[in-house]
């Protein structure tokens, strides 16, 4: 299982959970459970979230490996100028 | 990609001060910008912009303005589809109004003419009902219920109730608890600030020149951050492949994140199918102001606790942003960066963004964040005031470091933010003398920076030298420290590679130059590229010695035995393989496509010494110092280059640049004379200190440098201000006037 | 309105052109003449990037009409290097990086030149404030003032 960090304005989709356990091996399998147990995280996931893996932001990396003891954050999909 | 293990190595290119590629077509004027195209049969497109802040289009009749002679083309929403997409259609409504006029400027028909002068004409001819609606250009107004409605249904299901419907997405950050934080503070400031929009005041208009032609196919030339980026959101519009679009970057005149989107390029791609001629389309500098992308203006509530001893005990921020006409989500990086600098143990954040009727948004130099952090970092100031503390020291009390929680959650690695500040604090400038009227302000800087979708080919040409095609426009010397690094990881003389920018055609999607990604993200993928064509090389020399290819290395531009074991050869050079390279294999090359991460966090820290003069309320700046973390600094004058031209800009943010609205909702100030931008009379020399913790996701370490510079100077003249005359003020820009009647209210 | 038969000398060269009565000298550099060194970024004689000599004198080509170019002696960026040979101010301005995207670039050159030949051992400060009509957005300045003085002093043979 993976600790996922979720950040506060989601929170309401977590019943108020900061930090939720989904069964995930990479960053699509985590988006994809999120996605179907949390289902008030689904428009925020489809219009796109960031992940940090460990303190290093991916924006869309789907594959990314996630280990047991990974800390993970879930983050909004960002721009830069 | 790690940084690599033998990270104590000497860099032989890396690190040096070569001249840029295209130095020498930028000193003679030869460098092709947007505007300097030219094709044959050429119209001149100009736009019609409403006159109104917020109208509807009851009807455009464009007859007689088709019916003048030389007209060839007129476009209005009409020409245009309703794009399936949301965010592509809120483009394409920035470029043409679709029914309803969001703001002054706001682009409602185009024509393409013969020349410039009957196509001025043109725009006269055409006639325009408008039902003029109320309108709202400020943040907080606009929030209320009962404010006029720029947009209707466009607020997430995030948004809480009691706004009106102009907010359209709320967020949300922070950990830990913030009663028990501040019950533990000595003292608690509540302050609230305001800053102004901005605009990334490009010298270079946007400019574009499109040509379509009867069989789909189109061609486009502009100034653009990112020509793919161009591709994508004009095929869309235009119901194009995107193989059939080619779109060229020109050179570009700055952009600053302005030109990462849209404004002409869709309405002269229209024009020219609509005419059958290239059309140019080149912006004045009134239309920049008015329709491109200024940044979000601000209205803010920072509250941070602190012991006496300067421990920060809690923080909290509300930012509400407005971002012009159209939803955007620049207040998740300002809410997520606003306490980024500091080590917390109770911290939340609360963002709203908001429509106006302003122009569009556009990403501004770390956008989001330079306006947050300026509260966050006036209210730190006014603490240490408050408890007769040393800033400088304060912030290394709290700054944030290896292993600190961030404010927006993940944990951070290597990061430089400790070390900036004791380079800060032990230079000269922290202990110069100060006189009457002159204060000292100190104010740290962060932003994320990005890495992103990358290609890079490298070809070994068949003398030796190297050719680079790489997709991100060179704002500001990327050219220069692409190169270096291949002639590094190559072995071979800086002079020895050249790098160009590809056409849309000419290789796979890059993201837009920004996010301070180029050098990181192209510098990456170019060290990859060049293992690559390392390897294949490697593995020639391999087949013609007749041994294994890993008993071959590759060092100082030359195929090596890898050691006694794998026998005795003579070493052959780049040169050498590539001459023979018909014979072993075919021309020699390497290429890496990635959507690089890692991209390491960057902080600054900036001092600046200001005089008020207490007459007329200007503020003169004395001297000002940037020190910044660059991870690895590939060309040190084009880091000092961002690092100084970064804090210019954020210099006049503090200091002058503001946009104004007046009652009417017209912007009041659309040219360089009434919107100032700092000028060289108006500053001293900018020094800098580059320092060098590398970032543990790039080979060499590498870290972004161009944003983060622009995010301190808001509160270092802020703080320096409040210090040198005993008032802060709590707004932006500080200009004279203000400045003036806070002198005299203080008497 | 008819054009406007005008003859010009233009970095040396006689030149000959016509233009309509109320077209700038810059959209006839730039349009008619394929000069486009000289770069328009306001059209109100703010930002310097279109900056030209006329009969010597420092102008914004945006706000001289081309007609006005009758009988004199135009001085473009394009007229700055001898054959291969640059301008030691555009020498200094690659080797000290005093240009990032380069759009100011041109007008500076020539607004430089112009300083150092009415001021050949100019203090800072002089830069500065000859500058301060020439609107630069990426280099605050530091680069661009320091490139001109070492080129000011190669200039005088120091």
């Amino acid at each position: 299982m993976v600790k996922v960090t979720i950040w506060g304005s989601l929170r309401s989709a977590t019943d108020g959970q900061v930090e939720v356990e989904v069964d995930a091996r990479n960053f699509k399998e985590l988006l994809d459970r999120l996605a179907t147990e949390y289902p008030g995280l689904k428009p925020q996931i489809e219009r796109g979230v960031s992940l940090a893996l460990d303190g290093k932001i991916y924006r869309e990396a789907w594959f990314t490996e996630i280990g047991p003891k990974s800390e993970v954050v879930l983050m909004p999909y960002m721009t830069g100028g | 990609m790690a940084l690599d293990s033998k990270m104590n190595r000497v860099f032989k290119v890396v690190g040096t001060r070569p001249p840029r590629p295209d130095g020498v077509e930028k000193v003679t004027g030869r460098a092709m910008y947007g505007a300097d195209a030219t094709a044959p049969g050429m119209l001149v497109g100009r736009i019609l912009r409403s006159p109104h802040a917020h109208a509807i289009i009851k009807s455009i009749d464009v007859s007689a303005a088709e019916a003048l002679k030389g007209v060839k083309a007129v476009v209005t929403a009409a020409d245009f589809g309703v794009p399936d997409d949301l965010s592509i259609r809120d483009v394409q409504d920035n470029c043409m109004a679709q029914g309803k006029a969001l703001y002054h400027g706001h682009a409602v028909a185009a024509v393409a003419a013969n020349t410039a002068a009957i196509a001025s004409q043109a725009l006269k001819l055409i006639k325009v009902r408008y039902e003029v609606l109320p309108h709202v250009t400020d943040v907080d107004e606009a929030m209320r219920p009962g404010a006029p409605i720029v947009q209707e249904a466009r607020a997430l299901e995030n948004v809480a109730a009691g706004f009106s419907e102009n907010v359209t997405s709320q967020c949300e950050f922070g950990h830990g608890d913030l009663e028990v934080g501040f019950a533990k503070a000595d003292k608690v400031i509540e302050r609230s600030f305001t800053t102004a929009a901005t605009h990334q005041g490009y010298i270079e208009p946007h400019a574009c020149l499109a040509s379509m032609s009867p069989d789909g196919k189109g061609d486009l030339w502009c100034c653009t951050q990112g020509q793919f980026q161009v591709r994508t959101l004009c095929a869309e519009i235009m119901g194009m492949d995107a193989s059939q679009l080619r779109v060229t970057a020109s050179e570009i005149g700055g952009g600053f994140g302005g030109k990462t989107t849209v404004f002409i390029e869709p309405v002269a791609l229209a024009l020219s199918r609509k005419s059958g001629r290239p059309v140019k389309i080149v912006m004045t500098r009134d239309e920049v102001f008015k329709a491109t992308g200024p940044t979000v203006s601000s209205s803010m509530d920072v509250k941070i606790g602190m012991t006496n001893d300067g421990r920060i005990t809690a923080a909290q921020a509300q930012l509400r942003y407005q971002g012009g006409a159209f939803p955007c989500g620049t207040v998740e990086m300002g809410a997520q960066s606003a306490f980024a600098c500091y080590n917390l143990d109770a911290v939340h954040t609360v963002g709203w963004n908001v429509l106006t009727n302003r122009p569009k948004e556009a990403a501004y130099r770390a956008p989001g964040a330079p306006m947050a952090i300026y509260a966050v970092e006036s209210v730190v100031d006014e603490l240490c005031q408050e408890l007769g503390l040393d800033p400088l020291n304060v912030r290394l009390k709290n700054a944030s470091t290896k292993g600190t929680k961030s404010s927006y959650g993940p944990t951070f690695d290597d990061i430089g933010l400790r070390a900036t500040l004791e380079a800060a604090k032990a230079h000269p400038h922290c202990s110069a003398p100060l006189g009457p009227n002159q204060g000292r302000g100190l104010s740290c800087g962060f932003w994320f920076n990005f890495g992103g979708n990358t290609c890079v080919s490298l070809n070994i040409n068949t003398d030796g030298t190297v050719g680079i095609t790489e997709g991100n426009p060179d704002i500001g010397g990327s050219r220069a420290a692409i190169s270096q690094m291949a002639a590094e990881e190559l072995g071979v003389p800086y002079d020895k590679v050249r790098t160009i920018i590809a056409d849309t055609n000419s290789l796979g999607y890059n993201d837009v130059t920004d996010g301070s990604r180029v050098t990181f993200s192209v510098g990456l993928a170019t060290i990859e590229a060049a293992r690559n064509a390392i390897k294949v090389m490697c593995g020639r020399v391999a087949k013609i010695w007749g041994i294994d290819e890993d008993a071959v290395i590759w060092e100082d531009g030359c195929a090596k035995p890898s050691g006694a074991n794998a026998g005795d050869f003579t070493p052959m050079s780049i040169e050498e393989i590539a001459a023979i390279s018909s014979n072993t294999g075919g021309p020699i090359a390497g290429h890496f496509e990635v959507n690089a991460d890692g991209a390491g966090v960057s902080f600054g820290v900036h001092l600046a010494d200001v005089e008020v003069d207490p007459e007329t309320g200007a503020t003169k700046i004395l001297r000002y110092t940037v020190f910044q973390d660059a991870g690895k600094a590939v060309h040190p004058d084009y880091v000092e280059g961002q690092m100084q031209g970064g804090a210019v800009q954020g210099i006049g943010w503090a200091l002058n640049e503001e946009y104004i609205y007046g009652k009417d909702g017209l912007l009041q100030n659309a040219g360089f004379l009434d919107y100032r931008v700092p000028v060289a009379s108006d500053l001293p020399n900018i020094e800098t200190v580059i320092l060098e913790i590398p970032n543990p996701g790039h080979p060499y370490g590498v870290r972004g440098v161009g944003e983060t510079p622009i995010v301190p100077p808001l509160a270092t003249l802020s703080n320096a201000v409040a210090r040198a005359i005993g008032i802060r003020l709590f707004e932006l820009p500080m200009s004279p006037p203000k400045l003036l009647k806070a002198i005299r209210q203080k008497g | 309105m008819r054009n406007l038969h005008i003859s010009t000398s233009v970095n040396g060269d006689q030149t000959e052109f016509v233009c309509a009565p109320d077209e700038t000298l810059l959209d006839v550099l730039r349009n008619r003449l394929g000069l486009t060194g000289a770069k328009e970024g306001c059209g109100t004689g703010d930002c310097g990037a279109c900056s030209v000599t006329l009969n010597g004198r420092l102008v914004c080509s945006c706000l001289v009409l081309g007609v006005e170019a009758e009988g004199a002696e135009i001085g473009t960026v394009e007229g700055l290097a001898m054959g291969d040979h640059l301008h030691p101010l555009q020498r200094n301005f690659i080797d000290h990086a005093a240009l990032q995207c380069g759009i100011c670039t041109p007008g500076i050159l020539v607004a430089a030149k112009a300083l150092l030949e009415k001021n050949p051992n100019p203090t800072d400060e002089e830069i500065r404030y000859w500058l301060a009509g020439n609107l630069c957005r990426c280099t605050g300045y530091d680069k661009i003032i320091k490139a001109v003085q070492i080129a000011a002093a190669e200039m005088r043979g120091a």
